[in-house]
């Protein structure tokens, strides 16, 4: 029972980053069909910047709090130089463009940064907690509270005020909102820009336990993309379920399986999940117009 | 000979890519730029075939360096370990990797947009993961090495060699992939790429002429593996990774959906870019990147298909 | 036209590049380099390139080799075999080269020698397998430990304290697996037994699942963990907190200093098989290595403001062999300088106290390697153990 538990709290640990990483790509993808493959990039500019404004001197909460800041307005320039501009491009082009940014950006961290691992100071301390004979450490809830916390918020934002239907309207029907006069443009700028905080946010929470370097970004969006496809692309519960679930196959295939094969279980039950049910564990059935 | 109809001729960017090819050598100062050129005509080669796919059929595949991997690998363990020459290796190869792809294709071609785009991400993935963990059959990370290629006794040496090899190759998969364009297969494919219900409706059976073009696309990418595992003389299982996958589509993307031509500027592009970018030094990723994104921002339907509607937007 | 003249631009740069680089004064000697500077690999290249660049630098400041400066050409192959290839391939025929120094990785190493090989020019390899000079050849050298002596290290260290029961908890990259085989293939001649094994991605953030079942088999004795970069430190952090009792033994793949800041309190009492530069300062006096190793890692640390790698020092062994051959060899000339590489005889490095021979390229052996253990966040050595 005990290594269950040990299992679990890493495979929940590990697939909050997933989850949060998942909900950014499904937020962009809503309002502009865009697959963000930046998307880990937010979170690797997240930790590093905190990193380095740490050691510049700056105290760890303002820190993070630029660090946020920042990585936001870097998100919300990419989609005013980059994908804006190329608004009628087809699909694949707009994938493109955000592979060429993420390319950008880890260049950019490599220049501005360093080539070296990184790590932040656990918040509340390195003493893991004992649950049920599993060592949990407390960081780990953090993250957990953190990524609960964040989807809430986006929750009653979505749900509870205007701006939030707005988006919704977007990515129903993007023409059909600019009919009522939805300024479209500034509504795919918002998710761009929640979708780098959150990422960053999520940077900033998760390197205390997984360290963080200029190259994160390529191997988290990777997994956050196939954990946003298992859960269903367009739903943001699907992202966040899709999420935990590839965080939870890859502990529990490491713990039960083999570690050698951890990487390939996840894919395969992926596969699986994603013949069985085509859409995803929660996408919405699309009715296809002839 | 009316010009304007000459170059509407289907075959009329092969034929310029011929004599390019044929009169190129004469400026190369050394074999590097052979290299250069080879590495093109091949990346060529494999684009070509994911071109198939993604161009004429529409389909993404995130994972078709898995069939890169599998080429190579057939190569590097049949003349190891059951010392078959590398001809056959090829073939071998390649028929391996159409069989993959049809027990593949079959499930998984049923997915739709991103989802079979992730789910030929796993596919590739899986492909690296069993090259990187059987070490005792392909060497593991450090990969294997791969014994030198021999025609009818004749030992293939040195860059210039393979240049030819690649380019005799490459128009040969040129041609077959143009006459598959126009044949009824191609324009099958085009009517599943307008409209999957409304081709089902004429008769067109979806599901069988998906697979077929992905299996030939899966052919035309392993022969491009065999070649770059026995061009390096060594092979490492991060030729099927992940970001293999995406320099493939890349260069797909690049040079337009459907434009055989488009698949080599594409190749050009990404073989010849970082080198001539190696003068930036830290700075290379940065630039590469932006020069990406430039690409695509402002040739957005691909270079060759932009340019094409470009002129034809000027003529009138 | 847009893409015409991009294309024209790039080929004009290319020959521009290609001219000016065969005109720049042909009294120098041309040192290539073909380095992992980005990619799963940084945590090796990087280093490497900021020590050879270093001393590239001091050497010319100090009037070169024989009179003649030195050029350092370097590439980054981005951890890609094939890129390394081809700029081998450019380093030989664009570049004309007279020695390399480079191959971070083994994969990359392996794929270029070919080219060196053909093109006879010396090699000094910075990666780690031992195929690498097993079997012999004429051009290839290497500066770095093989993997199988870390694993030899650690077994007498084992021995030593009585332990014969171990599970290995490796990284899937080139080096965890490399070290990992050789491992197991050389344990049943210390009389020791691999009673379980685990492994993980180099990128892995949690690796509690795989320590969690070396936990619960109750007949491990000791835990070696093989790997490079974060992984170690990672593996480290998880060890203390299970709270896993028995000895961890970490490799030669952690490097350098930033380990035991990554790793915190978690890193006390680990022990690995380091090169003599991770503790410069400690060497007692009368160490022959001293001298050498607390002037680099000064320099280093001074230069780049991080701490001290052993990669970074494979790097600066390779030059000091190749500028030292260069000058016995009073010239630059491929061949005499390839047979001065392999006259190397007590070339005192960073690594350990280096003689070559025609038949070993590497030149190093066991006492090379120093048993550390980690103690209130530091190194310290522990006594040699009868091997």
């Amino acid at each position: 029972m005990a290594e269950f538990l040990q299992f679990l709290s890493s495979g929940l640990t590990v697939g909050s980053v997933y989850a949060l990483v998942a909900l950014g790509f499904t937020l962009i993808y809503n309002a502009s069909n865009v697959i963000n493959f930046a998307q880990g990039e937010f979170v690797m500019l997240g930790g590093m910047s905190t990193v380095f404004l740490a050691l510049a001197g700056v105290p760890l909460p303002i820190a993070a709090l630029i660090a946020v800041i920042v990585t936001t307005a870097i998100g919300l320039a990419l989609y005013r130089f980059a994908i804006e501009p190329a608004r009628d491009a087809s699909a694949v082009s707009l994938i493109m463009i955000t592979i060429g940014a993420s390319i950008f950006l880890r260049g950019l961290a490599q220049v501005v940064f360093d080539k070296r691992f990184h790590s932040l100071p656990m918040i509340f301390g390195a003493e893991p907690l004992r649950i049920g004979g599993a060592a949990v450490l407390p960081q780990s809830l953090v993250v957990l509270g953190g990524a609960t916390t964040i989807v809430l918020l986006l929750w009653a934002f979505i749900d509870r005020t205007i701006l939030g239907k707005a988006v919704i309207a977007t990515a129903v029907n993007r023409l059909a909102a600019r009919l009522v006069g939805i300024d479209t443009r500034r509504i795919i700028g918002l998710s761009f820009a929640i979708s780098a905080a959150i990422g960053a946010v999520a940077g900033v929470l998760v390197t205390p336990i997984t360290l963080t370097s200029y190259d994160v970004g390529t191997l988290l969006a990777v997994k956050a993309f196939a954990a946003a496809m298992l859960g269903g692309i367009g739903s943001a519960l699907g992202a966040v379920v899709g999420g935990l679930v590839l965080g939870m196959l890859e502990a529990f295939s490491a713990g039960y399986i083999s570690s050698k094969y951890k990487d390939a279980v996840a894919f395969i039950v992926l596969l699986a999940v994603l013949l069985a049910m085509p859409r995803g564990l929660l996408g919405r059935g699309k009715i296809e117009r002839v | 000979m009316n010009v304007r109809a000459l170059m509407a001729h289907r075959f009329a960017g092969l034929t310029v890519v011929s004599a390019i090819v044929i009169v190129l050598p004469f400026f190369f100062p050394s074999a590097y730029y052979y290299r250069l050129a080879g590495l093109v005509l091949i990346f060529g080669l494999a684009a070509v075939g994911l071109n198939l796919l993604m161009g004429f059929a529409g389909q993404v595949s995130l994972g078709h360096a898995g069939f890169l991997g599998i080429g190579g690998y057939s190569v590097a363990i049949g003349a190891t370990y059951l010392a078959a020459p590398p001809w056959l290796c090829i073939l071998g190869g390649a028929a391996l990797s159409g069989l993959v792809a049809f027990c593949v294709g079959r499930p998984i071609l049923r997915l739709k947009g991103h989802y079979l785009a992730v789910a030929t991400l796993g596919f590739g993935v899986l492909v690296t993961i069993v090259l990187t963990n059987e070490a005792t059959w392909t060497g593991g990370p450090d990969g294997m090495t791969v014994p030198r290629l021999m025609l009818f006794a004749w030992p293939v040496h040195g860059a210039d060699a393979w240049y030819w090899i690649a380019a005799i190759t490459f128009l040969i998969g040129g041609t077959l992939a143009l006459n598959l364009g126009d044949s009824p297969t191609g324009r099958a494919l085009k009517a599943i790429q307008d409209s999957e219900v409304a081709s089902s409706m004429l008769g067109i059976d979806v599901s069988y002429q998906k697979l077929v073009i992905f299996v030939i696309s899966a052919v035309f990418v392993s022969i491009a593996g065999s070649y770059l595992a026995l061009f390096n003389g060594h092979i490492t299982p991060d030729i099927s990774g992940f970001l293999r996958s995406i320099e493939l589509v890349t260069i797909v993307v690049l040079g337009g959906m459907g434009s055989i031509v488009g698949s080599l500027l594409g190749a050009t592009i990404l073989v010849v870019l970082p080198q001539t970018l190696t003068v930036l030094h830290e700075y290379e990723d940065m630039a590469f990147g932006l020069i990406l994104m430039g690409f695509m921002i402002l040739l957005r339907q691909g270079i060759v298909p932009s340019l094409m509607g470009w002129f034809a937007g000027r003529r009138s | 036209m847009f893409v015409l003249h991009r294309v024209l631009a790039t080929a004009a740069c290319t020959l521009a590049i290609a001219v000016a680089t065969g005109l720049s004064a042909s009294a120098q000697i041309k040192i290539g380099a073909v380095l992992s500077v980005t990619g799963p690999a940084s945590f090796l290249g990087d280093p490497e390139k900021k020590t050879l660049e270093m001393y590239v630098d001091e050497i010319n400041a100090k009037g070169g080799v024989n009179g003649q400066k030195l050029q350092l050409i370097v590439y980054d192959d981005g951890g890609d075999a094939n890129n390394a290839r081809t700029f081998a391939t450019r380093l030989v025929e664009e570049d004309k080269i007279d020695a390399m120094v480079g191959g971070t990785s083994t994969g990359s190493t392996l794929a270029m020698i070919p080219v060196f090989e053909d093109a006879q020019i010396p090699f000094i390899s910075l990666a780690g397998a031992i195929q690498i000079v097993q079997p012999v050849r004429k051009w290839v050298f290497k500066t770095p430990h093989t993997d199988k002596m870390a694993c030899e290290k650690i077994f007498a260290d084992l021995k030593q304290r009585h332990l014969t029961a171990i599970a290995i908890i490796s990284g899937t990259d080139a080096f965890g697996k490399s070290m990992r085989d050789q491992c197991v293939a050389v344990a049943p001649n210390w009389g020791i037994t691999v009673v379980h094994e685990e492994s993980y991605g180099p990128r892995d953030s949690d690796m509690t699942p795989q320590l969690t079942n070396i936990r619960n088999k109750a007949d491990v004795q000791a835990v070696v963990n093989t790997g490079f970069g974060q992984g170690p430190a990672i593996v480290t952090r998880g060890y203390r907190q299970l709270n896993i009792g028995v000895p961890l033994y970490e490799s030669h793949g952690v490097a350098s200093k930033q380990y035991i800041e990554l790793a915190g309190t978690a890193a006390d009492g680990v022990r690995l098989p380091a090169a003599a530069l991770l503790v410069a300062e400690k060497l007692p006096d009368n160490d022959l290595q001293k001298p050498v190793v607390v002037a680099y890692s000064r320099a280093y640390q001074q230069k780049t403001g991080q701490a001290v790698s052993t990669f970074g020092g494979h790097a600066y062994d390779g030059m000091m062999i190749l500028v030292q051959a260069m000058q016995r060899a009073q010239g630059a000339d491929k061949a005499k300088v390839r047979d001065e590489i392999e006259r190397t005889k007590g070339y005192v490095g960073t690594g350990g106290i280096v003689n070559m021979s025609p038949t070993d390229h590497l030149g190093l052996d066991l006492s090379a390697f120093r048993m550390l253990e980690i103690k209130n966040g530091d190194w310290t050595l522990v006594p040699d153990a009868k091997s």
